[in-house]
């Protein structure tokens, strides 16, 4: 039997809210309507946190902008987009026909108004009259809204957040998830204070503070509002690594760790397993919905079934958290481990990315002398890479011409043996920056050297400073 | 002059680009696969040795102006060479992309469009040096070498002047190059560059004999020889001086400079290298009904580079392997038809003409392509300048010749290479000169 042959269970129990699969539309554009999150759940997206709902606001006109990288679009997105400029009315009745015609499918009201009890408990029993699965209180929305007390100037604040949070469990009868801004300088205070306030569940992140640049033609920041602009949120593949750092974060201080919807950066179904790894207990997705439409969930369900399969993973809480304790405290890494980088000869194309990253952003011990000889030893024995340049365009090289130079019948390409870096492993200090920049999967290995040390912590290597045992 | 520069329509239009320039954005895409390799292999393949990963990072970052002058700096002929450059069998043909089975980097067209943002930009050839200095350089031939030994010295603040016994500078540059790979009028352009640094030039003035040669020895400090190859080798079979025989390179020269009116008839071209495929083709855009190439060998000896002959096939070319010509037969008008007969290798790996295998093939115009004979007689007239197999003998790295007086390259010095080969040799003479001057005259 293949191993693909039993399906996964993607469903989730979320806190208490109930979805086919993890996969969450995050409040935002891609869920401004009753039409448009109907049309994501036929899509397949498992839940949809309804663009935030509140006091009616205006929003301006641009109000996205976003930065390239090597030719790609969006590596980084921002908006200053506030929350839903439509009636509070209008989105409660398409939420409850929403919620009549997707029985199945999560539906979050994501909330946010004035920093008053009553305008709270108001809000909160509009939403669950209209039938919402859960509330989202939007304690993070960076720009415009945080001007006015509310968004991200609440989620800042860990005594405010408590409050609202407790307000609204006062009243509310479903789960509530509180969505944390990533724009203070320590997340886990927050998520301690929702927690202290009831919250049944956290959210993370929103938005990053940005400019996400300037048009150098203009000198005008981006995006442009009738010639000003002003700070936005910042979100995209670019924020993810900051997203599961804080979800990380979140999930291993006991004293902030609920069930958390993962949010940033996500586009794939890898990106989803690595924040369920983390703790994460749903995702969400906002900014790849933008860029590509409510059809990437169709390949977010399917490669994450396929992984799961293929690791063995029976349903998503057989993986959540999986990678969590592999996270510890920089103090806490075994100091004797070596890894030294391998290059492999039959794979190597030449490129000598890997001879210029050692040369100036590492520890130059990656040398063009196989031909030569090799050399192990410090930076003086070798020709550096100015030398070694000067001495290939200094030579003398001509057009190869078939009736002057006879038979130049081309061979299949074949690296140079020349053009093979060799690593000096006595040099190397495991850095892992050749294998990063090598553009040829599996070039490069950082392969383990034994010490035949105990492994030594630096908390335990100063500790025994202290005691004068050695240093 | 000016008239030769009027391209006719029809000839643009049955010549269009090979390889058509790139779009701002698809420039940028392909400039960003570029790895930027250490020491790169295409830079080193180049003769000229352009830096090609720093000038492709600066399309991908939109500095187009400092990428041209990047090209420029290494290659002064950088437009024309990115389109004319055999770059299979040298900066592509290096990629590192083959060893990844990718495509290599699109670098001829990359550097078109560099030069070509450049040029729209009205961009000019910065000078090497602030000095203005009283030496003065003679540059013989206005073709690549020649072209590049001139700019490198006049940037260096030298005064150059460059001789050339036709109307029109580039050499075959100019009047050799296939139109859909270089157009006469842009390698004008370019020449224009070198002109406005102050390059003189005198042309339509053939140096021969003895006494102008003195002349010249006694008006300028240094002379530089870069006079190419001579006239294309004879068939030496009867029929030959018939008026339909037309040998490759006026064929093309004719074409381009729109003396050719449209090919009829069947069109025999004789030979199988480069400059044979640039003929045929021509022949057959031109009209021809139909364009054969026959040649004595077989398809694994041409000296055609793969990729020309691949693109003759494509353009319906037919190819006569173990093919040689006879004699050329003609009524008083025309050619009528042309005697072949087959070859065969014999145990010793001869080829020697298979006994009654004479046979006759249709044919009205007969393009003889077997290679350029030196210019033996002009190059035995420089004093002390000594040749070996018909090349001038020259120090590699200086192209100094045995009279130190005397620096060459280009074709005649390395036997008939790309116009890349040229311009590396010229550059290299330019440098050297440069460098011996400066000494002398401090």
């Amino acid at each position: 039997m293949s191993k693909y042959s039993v399906k996964p269970n993607l469903s989730v129990n979320f806190a208490g809210i109930h979805s086919p699969n993890p996969f969450w539309l995050a409040s935002a554009p891609p869920t401004n309507t009753g039409e448009q999150i109907m049309r994501a759940f036929d899509a397949g997206w498992g839940g949809a946190v309804w663009k935030t709902m509140g006091a009616q606001v205006t929003n301006t006109s641009s109000r996205y902008s976003s930065i390239n990288w090597g030719g790609q679009r969006m590596m980084g997105f921002s908006n200053i987009e506030l929350i839903s400029d439509r009636p509070l009315d209008v989105n409660l009745r398409e939420l409850a026909e929403v919620k009549k015609r997707y029985p199945k499918q999560a539906l979050i009201a994501s909330l946010m108004v004035e920093s008053t009890r009553e305008a709270w408990h108001t809000v909160v029993q509009q939403a669950e009259d209209a039938g919402a699965d859960g509330l989202e209180l939007n304690f993070g929305c960076p720009h415009g809204m945080s001007e006015r007390g509310m968004g991200s100037a609440v989620g800042q604040v860990p005594e405010y957040a408590e409050m609202i949070t407790a307000w609204v469990k006062e009243k509310a009868r479903t789960p509530v998830i509180v969505k944390l801004t990533p724009n203070i300088t320590d997340i886990r205070e927050v998520a301690r204070a929702a927690k202290r306030g009831g919250a049944d569940a956290l959210a993370a992140i929103n938005t990053i503070n940005s400019i996400t640049g300037i048009d150098l033609d203009t000198l005008m920041p981006q995006p442009n509002v009738d010639g000003r602009s002003s700070h936005g949120g910042y979100s995209g593949p670019a924020v993810k690594p900051i997203a599961l750092n804080m979800v990380q974060q979140v999930m291993s201080d006991p004293e902030a760790m609920l069930p958390l919807s993962g949010i940033g950066g996500i586009a794939a179904w890898k990106d989803a397993a690595e924040f369920i790894l983390l703790g994460s207990g749903t995702v969400q997705v906002c900014t790849a919905v933008m860029r590509f439409g409510y059809r990437i969930v169709e390949d977010m369900i399917d490669g994450l079934e396929n992984w799961m399969c293929e690791k063995g993973f029976h349903s998503i809480e057989d993986f959540r958290g999986l990678s969590l304790p592999k996270v510890t405290e920089w103090k806490d890494l075994n100091l004797n481990y070596k890894v030294v980088a391998h290059i492999d000869e039959a794979k190597c194309i030449g490129c000598g990315l890997c001879y210029t990253a050692c040369w100036d952003g590492a520890h130059q011990c990656i040398h063009v002398d196989r031909v030569s000889g090799a050399v192990n030893g410090p930076i003086e024995l070798h020709a550096k890479p100015t030398e070694v340049e000067a001495a290939s365009r200094s030579s003398i090289t001509v057009t190869p011409i078939p009736k002057l130079d006879g038979d130049i019948a081309r061979q299949p390409y074949v690296t140079p043996l020349a053009r093979i870096p060799r690593v000096d492993e006595t040099e190397c200090v495991g850095c892992n920056l050749c294998s990063l920049v090598c553009p040829v999967d599996a070039c490069i290995t950082m392969v383990e050297v034994k010490t035949h040390l105990p492994a030594e912590t630096w908390e335990e290597r100063s500790a025994a400073c202290l005691t004068g045992e050695s240093c | 002059m000016q008239e030769l520069l009027q391209q006719k329509p029809e000839i643009a239009e049955k010549f269009g680009d090979l390889h058509p320039p790139f779009e701002a954005q698809a420039a940028v895409v392909e400039a960003n696969r570029c790895l930027n390799c250490f020491d790169a292999p295409c830079t080193s393949a180049c003769p000229t040795h352009i830096d090609v990963p720093k000038f492709i990072k600066r399309i991908a970052s939109g500095n187009l102006h400092g990428a041209a002058l990047g090209i420029l700096d290494a290659n002064v002929l950088g437009a024309s060479c990115a389109r004319v450059c055999p770059v299979d069998v040298l900066c592509e043909g290096a990629c590192v992309m083959h060893g990844f089975n990718e495509q290599p980097i699109d670098i001829g067209r990359l550097q078109r469009y560099a030069m070509e943002g450049f040029r729209a930009q009205g961009g000019k050839l910065p000078r090497k040096s602030d000095e203005n200095r009283s030496e003065k350089i003679a540059c013989i031939g206005a073709g690549p070498a020649s072209l590049a030994a001139a700019a490198e010295l006049q940037q260096r603040g030298f005064q150059v002047t460059v001789f050339d016994k036709r109307l029109l500078p580039g050499g075959l540059n100019t009047y050799g190059i296939a139109e859909y790979k270089l157009h006469l009028a842009d390698s004008l352009d370019e020449i224009e560059l070198i002109k406005e640094l102050g390059v003189e030039f005198r042309l339509g003035v053939e140096i021969f004999g003895e006494t102008s040669l003195a002349e010249l020895e006694a008006e300028f400090d240094m002379i530089f020889i870069g006079v190419g190859l001579g006239a294309m080798h004879r068939l030496s079979i009867p029929g030959e001086s018939h008026p339909g025989v037309i040998d490759a390179l006026q064929f093309i020269e004719d074409y381009k400079t729109g003396k050719t009116t449209p090919v009829e008839g069947n069109v025999v071209v004789v030979g199988a290298g480069n400059t044979a495929i640039d003929a045929a083709n021509a022949a057959k855009r031109l009209g021809a009904m139909s364009v054969s190439i026959l040649y004595r060998r077989t398809r694994d000896h041409i000296s055609a580079f793969d990729f020309e002959y691949r693109q003759a096939l494509q353009e319906g070319i037919h190819f006569l392997w173990l093919t040689e010509l006879m004699a050329i037969h003609s009524s008083a008008a025309e050619i009528t038809s042309v005697e072949c007969v087959r070859m065969e290798i014999d145990s010793d790996g001869l080829f020697k003409p298979v006994d009654g295998s004479t046979f006759h093939l249709e044919g009205n115009m007969v393009i003889p392509a077997i290679g350029q004979s030196p210019m033996l007689e002009l190059l035995a007239q420089c004093r002390d300048v000594q040749l070996e197999h018909g090349r001038v003998v020259v120090n590699r790295t200086t192209g100094q010749t045995t009279n130190p007086k005397y620096f060459a390259g280009g074709d005649c010095v390395n036997g008939g290479r790309e116009v890349v080969d040229a311009v590396a040799d010229g550059k290299r003479a330019g440098v050297a000169i440069a460098r011996l001057l400066e000494a002398i005259y401090v």
